[in-house]
């Protein structure tokens, strides 16, 4: 079958002879007898190339795709246009089949990026140091929190229910090992509650994490978090995301100390959920602190521009037990997806895009919280996504317009029990007047024939 | 040796995406608004909004798609060159992959998407836990860690979720080998535990008298790779294990060098408890110029209940087959390890080397990984071995280590400038400096894909350099001379770091 291996018997006993063993075997003496297989894998036996494809084709088969049906889903990930240009240059085997840059003079191609990502994740952020990307969002928001322990030491971290759950859920499961507890404050309405917030914060608070806009699609008051913050000196981390800062003010405008979120939305495709990228972007202060992979600029011996690792005192394979994150790489290739887009989107078209989204988001929350049977879950600003509470059972109604080719959004009673019948729907490009108008019938249906009454004549307007 | 005329690429000064920038150019055009354009000041409280637009390029695209092309160029690849570089596996990413990577059921599959809609993604991914649960000979597979050092992270805090669920919270190390990747000890301090140094014996493996007096009741768990990093199996794998076990402690395996082994020796039958892969190295996802990757875990029954979620389940239908869930409903388990299911689009090419490859397949693999290294380390020894002798002398797995240190000592070169003269030949070079205790070290993994040919090449090529660096060690100490730049002032970045592209306006 398809072995991906070149060797034949002849070789194979030239080799051995080279070696100096008479069978291959020879070369296992330091496995013990009791240890090695006596047995074939229980695997399936290989299959040549163009079955593999039948196979995982009829597998593909069976996933409902963005293509399949018009999608309203976010949560987090965002069903965005990926340009061609994308697919073209990610597939060039300079960009796919290399390891991180260890060989400066022969990865110049690749740090060179990292260094433009940084810049123009910098610029998206305002704040002035960007790593070269982590894994993905929520664990980006996580490392964060190590970085605050790491830079002050405090024993607590105070994080806002408008957090993306398995943010959330990510922080806390990485919290226990480092050894810091999280407090949750709860929303009043969709925003974080002020006040609660004000008393959670004290001198024992590392920092405080919010997000923009946060997992309703409420736009946060920034300012409000970061001046309870400064009150106990205690770091602001600002979950964002990257798609909106277009038309929101940078977070580090506002004083956030660090910046992490998903990158996913730039020019990255959904793919079940990765792989895509972590963005993570602080303050000066901080940049012997970071976590993650660091490009920087410097000259060659002979005075040419170029770029290396930089700050690698700070990293694993240097620093070991006192390195300031675990993490080996980076996601260098979902990054360059992340700053082509930019380059594609270019810095108007980030507003522009912004705008639009802004308005159709606005359309649709009006639309769909004319229909009877839905309200408005709260009266936030938002984005590109918004939520509404409906009048009957959510599950059922994202079912029903499943079956007319919607998917309706993300039902939110598993994550905020307090609206079992939420429904979070998301907006981008991609989502036109008119799959909007067609979610706001099948779904106004949908929601009338589970209260058991006939759609209003607006859901059909 | 005088510097060779410069080429093309050295004389044209890099350019970054930012510095094409000329206001008013453009490739994104917006579709159409089609709702009422309402100011955005009615929609967006002032406080919120942005003043000034970011400053991100304003190019057309040719000019994009000619700048990464180029940039691209400046870059060594695995599909052009050899790319021994020791501890990565740097073995063929099969084209395949990419096509089946980006089939729209899996590429514009919504991660949210309901599991009733997405049955093929979860049995693909519960497919993929069953293979690399033989594999290791570990029952529970978790896919979700996003990286090897992502599923070290995951099998420390299990470790932590074990020993605390038992009442048993007075552990506080977790020993290490001083031949670990460096992300072993980093892992072990963001799991809040302190690293204790197991140190190595004369042949290469665990100093087991060193480990028998540090293995007691105040020890969490052990941390190794086997083969370790010097390339070397283990002899006395299952005392190591047993001594582990005794005093309480969880035995971790770093699955950096699993491609010694699939098919071959199993982690669980060694005594392991858990165990990472890493699928950007023995199966086949493309590294990605650092990224992405995904570590996979594999635990035993005693550890099953705190893997993170959520986990996979598989449930017996009636007469339509199996269906898949996501189950996140586990009491014990240690949480959530990042966003949604793990990275997919990694998962796909992996599965899709398991489907092709098969048990014997995989089986062959690892052989041909170990004899190609053998071979490759046979051959060296006779072009290089008087300079670059091999550290431990005996049959290698995937990999091996050379030591420098005569070289230094005779010629006055170091295994940096060997390496950066092997950049002007066409070589990725090995892993260097690494493993710490190999003075001068030069780890080389040449993998399976790899033709005899090829290693042939290499070895011919070490060998020409160091008779160059008998005649003109200069040749070396200013090497590289071809490359798109020469050597780079690392510490001058580190120094003053400019991390960013400045910009004016």
């Amino acid at each position: 079958m398809s072995t991906y291996t070149s060797l034949t018997d002849a070789d194979r006993q030239a080799m051995l002879e080279a070696i100096g063993v008479n069978e291959f075997d020879d070369l296992l003496t330091a496995i013990p007898d009791s240890l090695r297989m006596d047995r074939p894998l229980d695997l399936p036996p290989g299959m040549p190339e163009q079955e593999v494809e039948a196979h995982l084709r009829a597998l593909a088969g069976r996933n409902t795709s963005t293509d399949d049906e018009i999608c309203f889903l976010g949560a987090g990930m965002y069903d965005h246009y990926v340009p061609a240009l994308i697919d073209s240059i990610l597939a060039r085997s300079e960009f796919l089949t290399p390891y991180t840059p260890y060989q400066p003079e022969i990865s110049q191609g690749g740090l060179q990026l990292m260094f433009e990502y940084q810049t123009a994740i910098s610029e998206l952020t305002g704040l002035p140091v960007s790593n070269a990307s982590l894994y993905e969002g929520p664990s980006a928001l996580a490392s964060a929190g190590y970085l605050a322990k790491l830079a002050n030491g405090r024993p607590e971290l105070v994080v806002s229910a408008g957090v993306h759950p398995h943010s959330r859920a990510t922080l806390e499961t990485m919290a226990v090992g480092y050894g810091t507890s999280v407090v949750e404050v709860a929303l009043a309405g969709a925003a974080t509650d002020a006040e609660a917030l004000a008393e959670a914060i004290g001198p024992q608070t590392s920092a405080v994490f919010v997000q923009q806009p946060n997992f309703l699609g409420a736009v946060e008051d920034l300012d409000a978090v970061v001046a309870a913050a400064r009150s106990h000196r205690a770091l602001v981390v600002c979950a964002c995301d990257a798609l909106t800062l277009g038309v929101l003010r940078a977070p580090g405008d506002h004083g956030v100390d660090i910046a992490v979120g998903e990158g996913q939305q730039l020019g990255n495709r959904l793919d079940f959920g990765g792989p895509s990228f972590g963005f993570f972007a602080a303050t000066e202060e901080h940049i012997r602190r970071m976590p993650g992979r660091i490009a920087g600029e410097t000259t060659d011996v002979d005075g040419r521009r170029g770029w290396v690792l930089t700050l690698q005192t700070r990293e694993q394979h240097i620093r070991r037990e006192r390195a300031t994150h675990n993490i080996c790489t980076a996601q260098v290739l979902n990054a360059l997806a992340g700053v082509i887009y930019l380059s594609w989107l270019g810095r108007r078209g980030i507003v522009e895009l912004g705008e639009l989204m802004l308005r159709r988001t606005d359309y649709a929350r009006e639309r769909l919280t004319a229909l009877p049977g839905v309200r408005a879950l709260h009266e936030q600003p938002v984005v590109r996504e918004f939520a509404i509470e409906l009048n009957a059972p959510v599950a059922e109604v994202i079912e029903r317009c499943a079956a007319e080719g919607i998917n309706a959004g993300y039902a939110l009673g598993h994550d905020y029990p307090q609206h079992p019948d939420g429904l979070l729907v998301a907006i981008t490009e991609r989502r036109s007047r008119a799959d909007i108008d067609r979610l706001v019938d099948v779904l106004g249906r949908a929601v009338a024939a589970l209260r058991g009454e006939p759609a209003a004549a607006g859901a059909a307007r | 040796m005088t510097a060779p005329a410069q080429t093309a690429q050295q004389r044209e000064r890099a350019t970054t995406i930012f510095e094409k920038s000329v206001p008013g150019r453009r490739a994104f055009v917006a579709p159409e608004l089609d709702v009422p354009e309402k100011p955005v000041g009615d929609l967006l409280p002032a406080s919120a909004r942005r003043a000034e637009p970011p400053r991100l390029p304003e190019v057309a695209e040719p000019e994009i798609v000619r700048h990464y092309n180029r940039m691209s160029k400046r870059n060594f690849d695995l599909d052009t060159g050899f790319y021994p570089l020791g501890s990565c596996t740097m073995k063929h990413n099969p084209k395949l992959h990419e096509r089946l990577a980006a089939m729209p059921g899996n590429a514009r599959l919504h991660p949210a998407q309901a599991p009733a809609r997405s049955q093929g993604a979860l049995e693909l991914m519960y497919n993929l836990e069953r293979a690399l649960s033989e594999v290791s000979g570990l029952p529970h597979v978790s896919l979700q860690p996003s990286a090897g050092s992502h599923g070290e992270l995951a099998g420390v805090l299990l470790a932590r979720a074990y020993h605390d669920d038992r009442g048993d919270t007075a552990r506080t190390k977790v020993l290490t080998p001083d031949t670990a990747h460096g992300t072993n000890p980093a892992t072990v301090t963001m799991a809040g535990y302190e690293v204790v140094k197991v140190e190595t014996s004369a042949d290469g493996g665990v100093d087991i008298d060193d480990l028998r007096g540090k293995a007691d009741e105040s020890v969490a768990a052990l941390m190794l790779t086997n083969p370790n990093t010097l390339g070397l199996f283990d002899r006395n794998i299952d005392e190591i294990t047993r001594i582990v076990d005794a005093c309480g402690a969880i035995s971790y395996y770093d699955g950096a060098n699993l491609n010694a082994i699939m098919g071959i020796t199993r982690p669980g039958d060694m005594g392991f408890d858990v165990v990472h892969f890493n699928l950007h190295k023995s199966f086949t996802q493309p590294h990605g110029g650092g990224g992405p990757g995904a570590g996979p875990i594999a635990v035993s029954d005693r550890l099953e209940p705190f893997l993170p979620v959520p986990v996979i389940a598989r449930h017996e239908a009636g007469d339509g087959g199996p269906t898949f869930d996501l189950d996140e409903d586990r009491p014990k388990s240690i949480g959530r390890l990042r966003g949604f299911q793990g990275n997919y689009g990694v998962f796909v090419r992996s599965y899709a080397y398991i489907c092709s490859l098969g048990a014997e397949g995989l089986r062959e693999a690892s052989e041909v990984a170990v004899l190609n290294a053998n071979y490759l380390m046979a051959r060296l020894r006779e072009t290089a071995g008087q300079h670059l002798p091999v550290a431990f002398d005996r049959a290698c797995g995937h990999e091996f280590v050379l030591s420098g240190a005569p070289m230094k000592r005779e010629l006055g070169v170091r295994t940096l400038d060997l390496a950066k003269r092997m950049l002007d030949y066409g070589y990725h070079p090995p892993t260097v400096y690494f493993p710490l205790l190999v003075d001068e070290a030069l780890l080389i993994e040449p993998t399976e894909t790899e033709t005899r040919e090829t290693l042939d090449g290499f070895a011919e090529a070490i060998g020409e350099i160091l008779r160059e660096a008998a005649h003109d060690p200069d040749a070396l100490l200013n090497a590289p001379y071809t490359t798109p730049v020469r050597r780079l002032d690392e510490a001058a970045a580190a120094r003053s770091p400019v991390v960013r592209q400045p910009l004016s306006g």
